[in-house]
C-alpha cells in the first residue's frame, strides 16, 4: 500500500466532480483527500487526490480516472518530484502555560495564530500533510478543539506542467 | 427550428431509422415533432425497459448505435436497467431522456428525478443540456462518444422548454471533445514483443470476447487463427467471432464452458487474449488461472489491461487494427509455431474432446433443451440471429446453437439481464425484416418483458419465442440443488400462465409442445408456415436438467463438474 497524489484537469462542468467521486465509491478505492478549485482557465477545474493502495490498484485508479470522459489530463505528482501543500486551521485550548507552549510550537512550523480568545487559540499553518501531523502531534497534551484541513495540493516540481 | 424539431432533425443527420421508446409529458414536443415527418420511425414499447433493450439488440445485430427516447422521472428509471445492460457489454447506445423544464430541475417537480446522476455509474458519458444552443451539438457529441472507442451507453437529459424553444439548426460534421480521444495508435513495439512471445509458444491458445465482434474483426482473426493453427475459444460474448463448425474451434470457455476449452485454457503456454476481459465467468479462480501461460492481451480500453490478470505483452489498440497488424508480421515471414509441438498439443486437446462434454441423455421421454437447442439450429440452417434471456436456456444456446458468423448471438453477458430477450429480438427483426429470428427464453425470463408482446403485434414482428419451460427459475434450481441441499427457495415458478392462450391473445401463433418427436415439427411450423407471424412455442421440458459442464465458484478452469 502507497499513497498517491493525483492531480486532475477536469472539465469545469456540472456533474464532472461527482463523476470522480463516484468513480472512487463505485470501485470501492481508497480516497484519503480530494480538493478541486477553478484555474487560471476558467473553462477547467483542477483537482488534487490522495488516494492509496497496491501498485496494480493505483494503476487502475489512472486508468479509469483517464476514462472519464471529463478528465482532461492526469500526473500522478508522487511518480517524480513535486511539491504538496496543505492548509489546516486548528482552534486549541490556550489558557496557561499551554499559551505559551501553542505560540512556540505554531513558530517551529511556521505557522501564525490568526484568532484569539482568552481561552484559545486559531492557529494556521501551511506545510506537507506529515508536517501538519507532526503539528498534532506534538501538541501532546494540549487540547485541541477543532481542526479543519484543507486537503492536500500539488505540484511538480521544476518545468514540468500539467496544462492542455 | 424548435429544440424539439433539432432532436428529430439531429438524429436523422445521424443516419437514425428507429427510434425506441415511449412518451411522457416531458417528451411530448419531440413526439409532436416525431409526428409531422416520416424519415424516423417510432416503434412505442410497452415499457421503457424493453425501448433499451429493444434499441440493445438493434445496436448489437448491426454496429449500429440503437437510440431511445424516453420521458423523465419513471421513464429514464425504467430504461436503467437496459442502460446498465448496454454498459456492461460495451453495446454503443444513445438514449434521450426528457426532464423537467430548467427552472423545476431540484424543485421535486413531478415526474423529475436527477437523470444524469442515476445513470451516471452505468453510461459511458451523460449529458444535461442548459441551453437551446448546445442541443444538436450535444447528440453530436453523445453519438460520437457512444460509438468510438470501446462503445457504450450515453445519456443526453434534454429538459422540456427547451424543447419548446427555437433556435437556428445546424449540425455540426465533426466533434472534438479535448479531454476524449478514441484514437490510438497502436505501438509497433508492442506488436513485435506479442509476435515473438506468440511463436515461442509450444501449446498456444487462443481466446477472444465481444471486443472481436464489436470491432467487427472476425475475419481477420480468422486468418490470424490459422495462421497459426491454434486452438480458439470464444467468450459467451464472443461466440460467433469464430465459426464454431470449424475444427480449431474448441468451444465456449468459463464456467459452463467446454472440457476441451477449459483444459487448453489451464495447460496452455502462450494465451493470446483478444478483445476480451478476463471476467470472473470465464476466469475461475484467478490463483489457480492458466498457471503456466505467457499473456498477450489486445485490447482498446487500457484500464481493461492488468486489471484481473497481469499480462505480460499489452497491446492497446482497435482489434481489428492490432490483429491486422499481427498478421502482416506473420506473412512477412516464413516462422511459424514449431510444428511437432502443436501436432502433440493438439493431440491432447483431441483426448479432451473426445470426452464429449456436451452430451446428453436422449431417451428419457422428455423434452431435453439441448436437443430443443440442436433441432432449432437444424432447421434454421445455423444462420438465424439468436437472442436470449439470462440462466440455463442461456447457456444451452450459447453451447449448443453453434454460431458461425458474428452478430447473431445476442445475449446479456456483463449485467445479465432477465427480459433481454423479447425486446432484444425485436429490434433485431426491424434491423433484419428478412431473417430468421429466435428468441430462446425461460418461462421465468420471459414474464420479465412479455407485454412486448403487444409491440410485435403493432409492428408485425415475426420472431419465434423459444420457451424452454421447465416451471423452475433453472439455474437458480442448479445451483440450490448443488450448493443448498435441494432447498429450492423460490425457484418453482407457481401458477405459470396458459402461455399459447396468451400468445394467442396478443393475436399470435402459440405452440405447446410437449415430447421430443413434436419438436422439430413445431420448430419447423414456426419458420415455415407460421413464418410471418410472432410465433411462440412453449416447450415443455425435462424439469430438473442440469448445464453442464460446470466450474463451481472457487475452482480452477481445470476443475469442472462434468455430466
Amino acid at each position: 500500500m502507497n499513497e498517491h497524489i493525483i492531480s486532475l484537469l477536469l472539465e469545469n462542468e456540472s456533474g464532472a466532480l461527482s463523476r470522480v467521486a463516484g468513480l472512487f465509491s463505485a470501485r470501492a478505492y481508497n480516497i484519503e483527500s480530494l480538493s478541486v478549485a477553478p484555474t487560471d482557465d476558467e473553462t477547467m477545474s483542477r483537482m488534487t487526490i490522495v488516494t492509496s493502495g497496491t501498485d496494480e490498484i493505483v494503476d487502475q485508479i489512472r486508468k479509469q480516472l483517464n476514462k472519464l470522459v471529463d478528465v482532461v489530463q492526469l500526473v500522478d505528482l508522487t511518480e517524480s518530484e513535486h511539491i504538496e501543500r496543505e492548509l489546516m486551521l486548528a482552534k486549541v485550548e490556550a489558557v496557561g502555560d499551554a499559551r505559551d507552549e501553542v505560540k512556540r510550537l505554531v513558530d517551529i512550523f511556521n505557522g501564525r495564530v490568526v484568532d484569539v480568545t482568552d481561552t484559545t487559540y486559531t492557529v494556521e499553518i501551511t506545510d506537507t500533510r506529515d508536517k501538519l501531523d507532526s503539528f498534532l502531534t506534538s501538541l501532546s497534551s494540549i487540547k485541541i478543539h477543532e481542526v479543519v484541513r484543507s486537503g492536500a495540493i500539488g505540484i511538480s516540481s521544476g518545468e514540468k506542467i500539467l496544462a492542455v | 427550428m424548435t429544440g424539439a424539431e433539432i432532436v428529430v432533425r439531429s438524429l436523422i443527420e445521424e443516419g437514425v431509422e428507429h427510434l425506441f421508446g415511449y412518451p411522457g409529458g416531458a417528451v411530448l414536443h419531440i413526439y409532436d415533432a416525431i409526428h409531422q415527418q416520416d424519415e424516423l420511425q417510432h416503434i412505442l414499447v410497452r415499457h421503457e425497459q424493453a425501448a433499451t433493450h429493444a434499441a440493445d439488440g438493434y445496436a448489437r445485430s448491426t454496429g449500429k448505435p440503437g437510440v431511445v427516447l424516453v420521458t423523465s422521472g419513471p421513464g429514464a428509471t425504467n430504461a436503467v436497467t437496459g442502460i446498465a445492460t448496454a454498459y456492461m457489454d460495451s453495446i454503443p447506445m444513445v438514449v434521450l431522456t426528457g426532464q423537467v423544464p430548467l427552472h423545476l430541475i431540484g424543485n421535486d417537480a413531478f415526474q423529475e428525478v436527477d437523470s444524469v446522476g442515476i445513470t451516471r455509474p452505468v453510461v459511458k458519458h451523460n449529458f444535461l443540456v442548459e441551453d437551446i444552443n448546445d442541443l444538436a451539438s450535444t447528440i453530436k457529441k453523445a453519438f460520437y462518444v457512444a460509438t468510438t472507442g470501446r462503445p457504450g451507453p450515453v445519456v443526453v437529459d434534454i429538459p422540456k422548454d427547451i424543447t419548446g424553444q427555437k433556435a437556428e439548426f445546424s449540425y455540426p460534421r465533426d466533434i472534438k471533445l479535448r479531454s476524449y480521444n478514441p484514437v490510438v495508435e497502436v505501438e509497433s513495439a508492442q506488436l513485435k514483443k506479442a509476435y515473438e512471445l506468440i511463436l515461442e509458444a509450444k501449446k498456444p491458445m487462443i481466446y477472444t470476447g465481444g471486443g472481436v465482434i464489436l470491432s467487427n474483426a472476425s475475419a481477420e482473426l480468422i486468418k490470424f487463427t490459422q495462421l497459426l493453427g491454434s486452438p480458439i475459444t470464444n467468450t459467451l460474448m464472443g461466440l460467433g467471432a469464430y465459426p464454431a463448425n470449424e475444427k480449431q474451434f474448441v468451444g465456449m470457455l468459463g464456467m459452463h464452458g467446454t472440457y476441451e476449452a477449459n483444459m487448453s485454457m489451464h495447460h496452455c503456454d502462450v494465451l493470446i487474449a483478444i478483445g476480451a476481459r478476463f471476467d470472473d465467468r470465464v476466469t475461475g479462480n484467478l490463483e489457480k488461472f492458466c498457471p503456466d501461460a505467457r499473456i498477450v492481451h489486445v485490447d482498446i480500453d487500457p484500464a481493461s489491461i492488468s486489471k484481473n490478470v497481469k499480462v505480460d505483452v499489452a497491446i492497446v489498440g482497435d482489434v481489428k487494427e492490432v490483429v491486422t497488424e499481427l498478421n502482416k508480421l506473420i506473412e512477412a515471414s516464413d516462422q511459424r509455431l514449431e510444428s511437432a509441438a502443436l501436432t502433440s498439443w493438439w493431440q491432447q486437446i483431441e483426448e479432451w474432446r473426445a470426452q464429449d462434454c456436451l452430451k446428453f441423455n436422449r431417451d428419457t421421454g422428455s423434452i431435453k433443451p439441448q436437443f430443443v437447442v440442436e433441432q432449432l439450429h437444424e432447421v434454421t440452417k445455423g444462420n438465424a440471429f439468436v437472442t436470449s434471456d439470462v440462466g440455463q436456456h442461456q447457456m444451452f444456446a450459447a453451447q449448443y446453437y453453434g454460431f458461425n458468423k458474428p452478430r447473431r448471438w445476442i445475449n446479456s453477458g456483463g449485467l445479465g439481464t432477465m427480459g433481454f430477450g423479447l425486446p432484444a429480438a425485436m429490434g433485431v427483426q426491424l434491423a433484419h425484416p428478412d431473417e430468421q429470428v429466435a428468441c430462446i427464453t425461460g418461462e421465468g425470463s420471459i414474464q420479465m418483458c412479455i407485454q412486448e408482446l403487444a409491440t410485435c403485434t403493432q409492428y408485425g414482428l415475426p420472431v419465434k419465442i423459444i420457451n424452454l419451460n421447465n416451471g423452475f427459475l433453472g439455474m437458480v434450481r442448479q445451483w440450490q440443488e448443488f450448493f443448498y441441499e435441494k432447498r429450492y427457495a423460490s425457484s418453482y415458478m407457481e401458477s405459470l400462465p396458459d402461455f399459447v392462450a396468451l400468445a394467442e391473445a396478443y393475436g399470435h401463433v402459440g405452440i405447446r409442445v410437449t415430447k421430443p418427436e413434436d419438436v422439430r415439427q413445431a420448430i419447423e411450423d414456426a419458420y415455415g408456415k407460421y413464418k410471418d407471424r410472432t410465433v411462440f412455442i412453449d416447450f415443455i421440458i425435462d424439469r430438473e436438467e442440469n448445464v453442464y459442464p460446470m466450474i463451481p465458484a472457487g475452482a480452477g478452469l481445470n476443475e469442472m463438474i462434468l455430466v
